[in-house]
């Protein structure tokens, strides 16, 4: 091969870089090691992680995964495939993410979908441009977006859209029912508001007034953003089906359909919208077609839209999707079925119910908020989170999130999730842990 | 057939749900759903069996040579795979405090550190999801500093014309306006274009090394230099490290900010499109931007900082961790390198890519810049073929698909015509490198004689030439179960 | 070669602007334009009514590998928009002086008709592309 060159040793194919900027050597990185080598270190760093019962949600939840999802979703095939510009070689990925996307809008019954962007949050802020590019009507800027939405989405939103002159208006929620009020909102929208953001149910677990509200913002000129959990809507009304005319914008994490908690991703955003805001979308679309020969075929189509054709004027910079999960997601979704999903959903609420009116039997928790929950519910304590929490983890349980930072006006307050994994005896260990952790008198601390 | 074909009233897989639907009566009817979801109803083997199917009709590295430039299809190491899933990786929640999640934050500290050592950047955040993310973090960063200097006239970030989409996006997203520099035939950028384009108003300048054009920035330096003292920041868009890792670093070419893809360099897997990870990296002035979490060693604790550890970062990008998963995979690849190995990536890489071009030019094609080096990629243009034979890039593109090859990148960079641009990466034996000249040839001479079956191939896949125009203009983005009314 | 009616006026972005001499202009897309574009596949119109002045971008043509704006050398109302385009956008690549029109102004400026190019100028722009 040098000879072919025409050089005698591989340094002469770095001849152009500057001598003096060259490295020696990367001294800082520790030599290689074999697979052998690895797999032992990988395995004490995954021990050394505390395993513990799970009954913490607030945005990642653990759910039953079929085997067959991730052993599908890992075949070469489709963990090794590229983005699929040359569509004709890759209809695999292409037909599936069709699937997907005829799934997800099916879920929020909206009208289409795209491919997925990156995580739940960022999907937020990319449906906040979308609004204020596709609302003609409102040239305010301005998004109202209650405080029960998740605290981490309202800071990745604020990070991502602040610099484009968009103004995100915080509302409070109602302290009794942890929802928001729909006077609040018309008090905070003032002459003119470009959209609403929802979450339901909301952070809190709680149950927002989603027709209301919705029906409010559209006779106002506003457009609606649902954020919502896409397992919960098996069972819960769906953002296309809120108030007379539907949300318009449909977001959120596909997370628990089909990805583990896998320490926080990936996961994938879901963007879904109504047919008239469709080139205002932005990340990859698949679309249905036929080739020279009439045969049904799959291809990305509304390119131009994308940053490697409009460059500046993309409707975002997205370039990658959540290719690897979608396909998880998708064949999960197909083996659940919906009556799977529905099932798994109701469960979710059942065991949440049941967690709940068990242990604010004990004495020093009560739960926050009047009204009806669905999935995840705010628990409050009589001593501080932090440290009942770390009690609780010594015994091998994950009590629950801690609210403090995000809510301090809450005191000490906890969010408690139980899924369809959660079995009884999970539930009534919980129990007696807490109650025996709050019933002692003296403060109590771990040590490092 | 759509998955959708296969399903029946009733059929599931039973066994991987609750079997019974709990009650839900304490919630208000009306928030209730109307009607049940329109998914497919199928048994769990029909599943399997559909997507075992479609995955069959995919490329994908393990099954074919995948030369794209500027995408660095290299071989994806399984160990990376199934050590990431780890049932201690696997199933740990992201909101466990960190006293217990030590094995996972000592990965990501390390992940840090060597991704620090390999750039020469003083600090990395990983939170970026993707290349897109991490430059959208780069260039917010650069405007929050310029901001905490209050220095407010800089409105224009600089990017060459042959840079990729993302760049001029990003600064439009970032609310700057952009300023694009020319570059000159030799693939350098136009050192006196970029004299006159730089001033006061100059917030940064956005460049790839080696360029898009896949050749090595000579005029690194004195870039750097007029645009420091100009006052503006230097990003480094990090899509084509596959070429220096270990030979030079971009903390040492003088850049201010720079993104990594994952993805390519350090081999996570493509996925189909994603997911992707776009860690951030950092010199000195721009630290104290860096997005949250980044995770700190406190005397051998490992802990993510917080906003008030950090109260300048620009703020946080994903609801978790970013692209955990993958920040792992990245992890155990690097640990299989090692210092070595990483060393030989750029050596090998750049070596395929020079053979390639040598042979591509001994076989009589032509190259785009034939004067210099390739770094790890280079670019042949068709633009004579095209002419003489009316066979464009995407045909020979199309054409490679039958003869077993996924096409190299095509028109791309817009700059040159009817190009090809080849990237082999490290991976790849001779013979794999030799076959695919032997297919290019092979078409060539197609396309002289016998010109039809490159305009209409391929032909051996399971569909042939889609129809794009139709795909736009009647949009059919979802199927549904019953026809529109 | 791509067809250039002597009778309109043109812009050096591949707008064409015909005078309909009663304070009104129609303003489309060149021959050279859609040809550079390929199959249309969308096309974006302003609202009726809206204020304008020369050099907005007013509309943007999409096709399957661009999608590229459309700017408005003159200042004034949009007073009528191509609705047929919505379902047909094609009809500018057959026919994109007459039925392939995209928005009709009304001047608020007239004067600026006389900055725009003649025919033959429009053909050198073009010779060098």
């Amino acid at each position: 091969m040098l000879e072919t060159i025409g050089i005698r040793n591989t340094d002469e194919l770095f001849e152009e870089i500057p001598s003096h900027l060259k490295v020696s050597g990367l001294e800082g990185i520790p030599q290689g090691m074999t697979e052998m080598e690895v797999s032992r270190l990988m395995h004490q760093r995954a021990a050394e992680n505390r395993q513990a019962v799970c009954f913490i949600g607030a945005g990642a939840y653990e759910h039953h995964i079929p085997a067959a999802v991730w052993q599908l979703t890992t075949r070469g095939e489709y963990y090794t495939a590229y983005t699929p510009y040359q569509a004709e070689a890759s209809q695999g990925t292409l037909q599936l993410t069709y699937e997907f996307q005829s799934m997800i809008t099916a879920l929020t019954d909206m009208d289409v979908s795209n491919a997925s962007l990156y995580d739940g949050a960022s999907a937020l802020a990319e449906a906040v441009l979308m609004a204020v590019r596709g609302n003609r009507k409102s040239k305010s800027r301005r998004i109202i977006i209650p405080r029960t939405v998740h605290p981490a989405y309202r800071k990745t939103a604020d990070t991502i859209v602040s610099g484009q002159n968009i103004e995100l208006v915080e509302v409070d929620y109602d302290r009794a029912s942890g929802t928001v009020q729909l006077d609040a909102i018309k008090q905070a929208a003032g002459d003119d508001i470009t959209a609403v953001v929802i979450q339901q149910p909301s952070f809190f677990g709680t149950l927002e007034d989603v027709d209301a509200i919705t029906d409010w913002a559209h006779q106002n000129n506003a457009l609606v953003i649902s954020i919502t959990n896409p397992l919960s809507i098996a069972v819960l009304k769906p953002p296309g089906q809120w108030g007379g005319n539907g949300a318009d914008i449909a977001c959120g994490d596909g997370q628990p359909l089909g990805a583990p908690l896998s320490s926080g991703g990936p996961y994938y955003g879901f963007l879904c919208c109504s047919k008239a805001l469709v080139r205002q979308m932005p990340g990859r679309i698949v679309g249905r077609t036929t080739d020279v020969d009439g045969k049904e075929g799959f291809v990305l189509t509304l390119q131009a839209r994308e940053q490697h054709i409009r460059r500046s004027k993309a409707t975002s910079n997205i370039c990658t999707n959540q290719g690897l999960v979608v396909t998880a997601s998708t064949i999960h979704m197909a083996i659940l079925g919906p009556q799977g999903l529905e099932n798994t959903a109701a469960a979710c609420h059942a065991n949440t119910r049941e967690l709940v009116a068990q242990l604010s039997t004990i004495d020093g928790v009560r739960t926050a908020f009047n009204g009806p929950i669905f999935h995840e519910s705010v628990l409050l304590l009589d001593r501080p989170a932090d440290e009942v929490l770390e009690a609780l983890i010594a015994q091998g349980i994950l009590g629950g999130y801690d609210l403090a930072a995000d809510y301090p006006e809450l005191g000490s307050a906890i969010l408690v999730c139980a899924t369809e994994l959660r079995t009884e005896e999970d539930m009534m260990a919980y129990r007696t842990e807490l109650q025996a952790i709050l019933a002692v008198e003296t403060r109590h601390k771990e040590t490092a | 057939m759509l998955i959708y074909e296969h399903s029946r009233p009733g059929r599931n897989g039973a066994p991987q749900a609750p079997v019974s639907k709990a009650d839900l009566s304490d919630i208000p009817p009306e928030l209730l759903r109307r009607g049940r979801a329109g998914l497919p109803e199928v048994s769990e083997l029909q599943a399997v069996r559909h997507y075992t199917r479609l995955s069959k009709k995919n490329f994908s590295i393990d099954t074919h040579f995948y030369p794209l430039g500027s995408c660095t299809m290299k071989y994806n190491p399984r160990a990376c795979n199934s050590l990431a899933m780890l049932p201690g990786f696997l199933s740990r929640h992201p909101l466990t405090p960190d006293r217990h999640s030590q094995g996972f934050l000592a990965c990501m500290y390390e992940l840090q550190s060597m991704l620090c050592e390999a750039m020469g950047m003083t600090a990395f955040s990983l939170a970026p999801m993707a290349g897109a993310q991490g430059e959208f973090a780069g260039i917010k960063m650069i405007s929050a500093y310029h901001k905490a200097n209050n220095d407010d006239a800089r409105k224009e970030i600089l990017v060459p014309d042959a840079a990729h989409g993302t760049n001029p996006a990003t600064a439009t997203m970032c609310g700057y306006s952009v300023r694009e520099i020319p570059t000159l035939d030799s693939g350098d950028v136009d050192f006196e274009a970029l004299q006159t384009a730089v001033g006061p108003q100059t917030a940064g300048l956005m460049l790839t090394n080696p360029s898009t054009l896949g050749v090595f920035e000579r005029q690194i330096e004195k870039i750097a230099a007029i645009v420091h003292e100009a006052g503006g920041l230097l990003y480094y868009d990090g899509a084509n490290l596959n070429a220096i890792l270990g030979k030079i670093r971009p903390g040492d070419m003088g850049f201010d900010v720079i993104h990594t893809n994952l993805h390519k360099t350090f081999s996570t897997p493509h996925g189909g499109g994603g997911p992707g990870s776009g860690a951030v990296g950092v010199a000195d002035r721009l630290k104290p931007f860096l997005p949250l979490p980044i995770v700190a060693d406190d005397n051998g604790n490992y802990r993510r900082l917080t906003e008030q550890d950090a109260p300048r970062s620009i703020g946080h990008l994903s609801a978790f961790m970013g692209n955990a998963g993958v920040l792992i995979r990245a992890y155990i690849y690097m640990r299989l390198l090692g210092k070595a190995g990483m060393e030989r990536v750029a050596e090998f890489a750049t070596l395929n890519a020079n053979y390639m071009m040598a042979e591509a030019k001994r076989r009589g094609f032509q190259l785009a810049i034939p004067e210099r080096r390739a770094s790890h990629e280079f670019i042949i243009t068709l633009k004579k073929e095209a002419s003489e034979f009316h066979v464009t890039a995407m045909d020979f593109a199309k054409r490679l698909l039958d003869l077993g090859y996924h096409a190299p990148t095509t028109y791309f960079p817009l700059l040159v015509p009817e190009c090809l641009l080849i990237e082999p990466t490290e991976s790849e034996a001779k013979e794999a490198l030799d076959g695919f000249m032997d297919a290019l040839e092979q078409i060539r001479g197609e396309a002289r004689n016998h010109p039809e079956i490159v305009t209409t191939a391929p032909h051996t896949l399971p569909v042939k030439r889609l129809d794009e125009v139709s795909a736009a203009r009647k949009l059919d983005l979802a199927w549904k179960a019953e026809p529109p009314a | 070669m791509s067809e250039i009616p002597s009778e309109l006026k043109y812009t050096k972005s591949h707008e064409w602007v015909r005078d309909e001499g009663n304070g009104t202009v129609t303003i489309g897309i060149t021959d050279h334009a859609q040809a550079l574009l390929g199959d249309l596949v969308f096309v974006e119109l302003p609202e009726i009514g809206s204020e304008v002045s020369a050099e907005d971008a007013v509309c943007v043509v999409e096709s399957v590998k661009a999608a590229s704006d459309v700017y408005t050398p003159v200042s004034g109302e949009v007073v009528a928009v191509n609705d047929s385009l919505a379902d047909s956008p094609e009809i500018i690549n057959d026919s994109s002086y007459d039925d392939g029109w995209l928005i009709k102004i009304k001047l608020s400026n007239p004067d600026e008709i006389s900055d725009l190019m003649d025919a033959d100028s429009y053909e050198s722009e073009t010779a060098e592309d």
